[in-house]
């Protein structure tokens, strides 16, 4: 607009592009609130573990330890996710629709599974969350997380399905590479809550 | 995610008007506070529907992990409902000092420095709870410590009055100004409370009363009301009467100051809280009717207020674009504003762009006008990045929250209302979410890609 070295009349932006990723966009920005709120949930919940942890001189107080099987599973399980995870995010970024298709469902698959393993890890705790404290708060951390992971589960499958048959335009591509980043916040997550949960009780 | 990221071009981050500082760090105070009263109360929800023991000490809970999470929220509240009030206060003093606010900078760094402060003094609530030494000593140096960035806000605002080039006494700047003093009042017997004995011995007493009413009423429903009448003409279009605003202050003043006051002497003088009743022979009773003829006048101003409301918006005088001669955006386009806020956006080149108005920064162009389309900028300089398709009307977020609602209503009864609950709220996000083709665009009939950019190029 500005061509010659007289005061610009307007600032032309109809040129700029209609969408962007990563920290350029609001949806980032907007996921990235999220996961901020989030994280101090599951801060308090570990530390509200803790806290009761500290107070008895035995932890857990007559129940025996949770097993460690199928939470450990469900460690490799949300890992390895991560990597499907990331291949939808790079197809989304390149507009691949063919690769986002696949990728997305392979990385439900693994959600899928995870939270089918996470059924059987809530038999495992060796602890019913009336039994006592130590009960309530290690179903309450692991509930948490599975509300993150169930919810997650359900909202990747609604945009999975519109990738395969709704109307596609290139923020849904940035739906998607956000939508990626929010699994990864899930993954991460489940680390130090595996360790409170599983190691935590074995610290004598 | 709006101040980040959707500004008017030009609008760099030292740019940005000291209200919406205090929004920021509002915002953030929100984010990680409420999850403490979301886990708080989630836990006592299940202690009360499923038989858990968090708060059991029974069976190993602890009713002081209550006290310590609610409070962990309950402190940052208190400055989730004050910060907003400092930004309201430095914008009704800059336009009515008709000067920029003085120390901008160190200003915005008490704003943020306030933020992470508020959320090391939650014990303070707690020093009767039987803590250990060390750390009812940390909390009150951390109490004391948060009058640090405050009193530079303060002391911010007298240099700004102090050098103030023509200083108009108006209803909006009788309320800031009605801050220094109650906010103040509050601070000191605040800075009292901080230390770990006096606050024992009046712990729970009418002195505490005193003591956030000062300092909430003071640093909150003032500058509020003060924010109110500086802003009604840009949200009705019309002013507000100025003798009834004046007879209302005043009222609001006075009643305050004799409703609160003497609570300070009641609770020195050992009267508890929480109590409607007290023996005669306690010798309260004159100071208890002084303060009940109080809130009789802070009703009358209340009152008065709302009638003020009332007949303005009926027969006030009218406000046009920008009655105060303030220097902030918003002042730039007519009272009330189209929802469109601006057309055409306008980009900003200094602080107070309305004050420097021979350099008119030029208007953007290239916008969609057939869409609801906005210019996303980016965070530090606010350049023009890319634009961005906001969604058209539909009723699916109103669906979405009365799901929600009736979900958690229902779930403050019976457990299995979250699960249940969860169904509707669950089908409402999908159909907010699933893209309906043409409904994003507006009712005009244009073909795509015809925007205002082209129409003046």
């Amino acid at each position: 607009v500005n061509a010659t070295n007289a005061p610009p009349i307007a600032l032309d932006v109809g040129m700029l592009p209609n969408h962007a990723f990563g920290f350029r966009s609001v949806m980032w920005w907007a996921t990235i609130c999220m996961i901020a709120i989030e994280s101090m949930a599951f801060a308090l919940a570990i530390t509200s573990y803790l806290y009761l942890k500290g107070r008895v001189p035995h932890w857990p107080a007559g129940v025996p330890t949770p097993g460690l099987f199928w939470g450990t599973l469900n460690v490799v399980i949300l890992v390895a996710s991560a990597w499907p995870n990331l291949l939808a995010r790079k197809a989304a970024e390149r507009y691949d629709i063919a690769g986002v298709r696949l990728w997305m469902a392979i990385a439900l698959a693994f959600a899928l599974a995870f939270n089918i393993v996470r059924f059987l890890e809530f038999q495992q705790l060796n602890v019913r969350w009336d039994t006592n404290a130590y009960g309530s708060v290690t179903w309450f951390l692991l509930g948490l997380h599975t509300t993150h992971v169930l919810t997650d589960f359900m909202d990747s499958t609604v945009l999975a399905a519109v990738m395969f048959c709704g109307r596609v335009d290139e923020n849904r591509f940035v739906d998607v590479s956000e939508n990626a980043m929010y699994w990864n916040f899930v993954v991460l997550s489940w680390l130090p809550i595996y360790a409170v949960i599983y190691l935590a009780p074995r610290i004598v | 995610v709006t101040v980040f990221k959707m500004r008017a071009p030009g609008m760099s981050l030292n740019r940005i008007p000291i209200f919406v500082w205090a929004q920021v760090v509002t915002a953030f105070m929100v984010m990680f506070a409420m999850p403490a009263i979301m886990v708080a109360s989630t836990c006592l929800i299940l202690d009360r529907l499923v038989g858990t023991h968090f708060y059991n000490p029974a069976e190993g809970g602890d009713p002081l992990l209550w006290q310590h999470l609610f409070w962990f929220f309950g402190h940052p509240e208190v400055y989730i409902i004050f910060i907003p009030a400092t930004g309201i206060v430095g914008t009704i003093i800059a336009t009515f000092s008709r000067r920029h606010i003085f120390g901008y900078l160190a200003l915005v760094v008490s704003l943020v420095a306030t933020g992470f402060m508020g959320f090391g003094l939650w014990v303070h609530h707690m020093f009767a709870a039987g803590l250990p030494q060390l750390g009812q000593s940390f909390f009150t140096a951390a109490s004391m410590m948060i009058i640090v960035p405050t009193a530079l806000q303060i002391f911010g605002w007298i240099a700004t009055l102090w050098t103030a080039r023509r200083l108009q006494i108006t209803v909006p700047f009788l309320y800031a100004a009605s801050f220094f003093f109650v906010f103040i009042m509050g601070g000191l017997t605040g800075a009292m409370l901080a230390s770990v004995p006096l606050d024992r011995q009046v712990h729970d007493t009418y002195f505490v009363v005193a003591h956030f009413h000062y300092v909430l009423i003071g640093g909150s429903t003032f500058p509020l009301l003060g924010g109110l009448v500086y802003w009604f003409p840009k949200i009705t279009g019309r002013m507000m009467g100025e003798r009834l605003g004046r007879w209302s202050f005043w009222l609001l003043f006075i009643g305050f100051n004799v409703t609160f006051f003497p609570m300070h002497l009641l609770g020195l003088a050992g009267m508890p809280r929480r109590v409607y009743t007290y023996p005669a022979s306690m010798g309260w009773g004159s100071l208890n009717f002084l303060a009940t003829v109080g809130a009789a006048i802070i009703f009358v101003s209340l009152l008065l207020f709302l009638i003020n409301v009332i007949t303005s918006l009926r027969a006030g005088a009218a406000a046009g674009s920008n009655p105060w001669g303030a220097s902030t955006l918003e002042w730039a386009t007519v009272s009330p504003p189209p929802p469109y806020n601006f057309l055409p956006q306008p980009t900003v080149a200094s602080r107070e762009p309305l004050w420097h108005g021979e350099l008119t920064p030029p208007p953007i162009i290239g916008l969609g006008s057939e869409k609801r389309e906005v210019l996303v900028t980016a965070v530090l300089d606010a350049e023009p990045d890319h634009r961005y398709k906001s969604p058209g009307p539909s009723l699916w977020p109103l669906l979405t929250a009365v799901a929600t609602t009736v979900m958690f209503i229902w779930s403050i009864f019976q457990a299995m209302g979250l699960i249940w609950g969860a169904i509707p709220t669950f089908i409402c996000l999908i159909g907010w979410f699933w893209p309906t083709k043409g409904k994003e665009r507006l009712d005009s009939g244009a073909p795509d890609g015809l925007t205002l950019g082209e129409g003046l190029s």
